[in-house]
């Protein structure tokens, strides 16, 4: 094995080419955080504080809503943003408190399998999901439903 | 350089513009700018909130899942967020949403805004202030939906 040494004061040779992964995650949790507080407090509002509340949700209440267009991408939305800006925090502290070198790498695939699992979970849902499945008791499904 | 504006540069400040600052001693002791201060709080309880909802989303992401299911497994599980316990866990979970999502304007300011890191300790309470005022419009009607019957 043969080893290249340098010159004494040659330029420092760095890949330019590559992409700056740290500065797009910095990047990252400021731009979906802008866009998560609204689409968190919109989903807030509409499930915790108009009407009755969380006593409202039912599978009727929430297949009314994921049969619109407008909810599917407002769901679709916070779960990209929310499950990435989460787990790329959750990164950011796992590397900051695991010193072990073994460990670290243990949570941090963790982390970077339960959110591609999840998050290919949730968009197969919101848009394989059925409001009205056949066979099911008429009063669970919502108003929009003809076997209702 | 010429010896006139040595000489300026030289002379003594004059002590209108410039007055000796009056420090005393301070009743306790203050530790530094950042411990123990409005920046430390603020990120310990980021971090702290940021942990909690990170969780509740892995189950939220799960049982919200269960609509493919059936809806009589989603409504099975739906209904355990609909007792009380739950329904306090639900404001902690606004409360600790709320504080997450200002604290994290503020941080946004402090990086972009060219005068947030000066603002950065009034920022804080402005955060603070905001939160309070959401979790009393919240509170009241949360705790009417879980106690409130029907």
């Amino acid at each position: 094995m043969t080893a290249t040494i340098e010159t004494p004061r040659s330029p420092r040779t760095v890949q330019k080419s590559r992409v700056n992964f740290e500065k797009w995650g910095w990047i990252y949790m400021r731009a979906s955080g802008v866009v998560l507080v609204v689409l968190i407090f919109g989903h807030l509002f509409v499930n915790l504080v108009a009407g009755v509340g969380v006593k409202a949700i039912d599978f009727g209440f929430v297949g009314g809503k994921l049969s619109q267009p407008f909810w599917q991408i407002w769901d679709t939305l916070l779960l990209w943003l929310a499950l990435i800006h989460g787990s790329n925090g959750m990164r950011t502290i796992v590397n900051d408190y695991a010193s072990n070198p073994v460990v670290r790498r243990i949570l941090n695939v963790a982390l970077l399998a339960s959110a591609v699992l999840l998050i290919l979970l949730g968009t197969l849902v919101i848009y394989t999901f059925d409001p009205c499945p056949a066979g099911s008791p008429a009063e669970l499904l919502p108003s929009l439903c003809k076997n209702r | 350089m010429s010896e006139k504006s040595a000489g300026a540069l030289a002379a003594p400040l004059p002590d209108k513009q410039f007055p000796t600052p009056k420090i005393s001693a301070p009743r306790m002791p203050r530790g530094t700018l950042y411990r123990g201060r409005e920046g430390m709080w603020s990120w310990v309880l980021h971090r702290i909130t940021g942990v909690a909802i990170f969780f509740f989303l892995l189950v939220h992401i799960l049982d919200t899942s269960l609509v493919r299911l059936s809806p009589e497994a989603y409504n099975a599980v739906i209904d355990q967020y609909k007792t009380p316990i739950m329904g306090l866990g639900e404001a902690g979970l606004v409360a600790a949403i709320g504080f997450h999502a200002l604290n994290g304007l503020r941080i946004i300011l402090i990086d972009f805004w060219s005068v947030g890191t000066k603002h950065q300790r009034l920022m804080f309470w402005i955060a603070v202030g905001v939160w309070a005022v959401l979790m009393a419009g919240f509170l009241p009607r949360q705790l009417m939906h879980i106690f409130g019957g029907a």
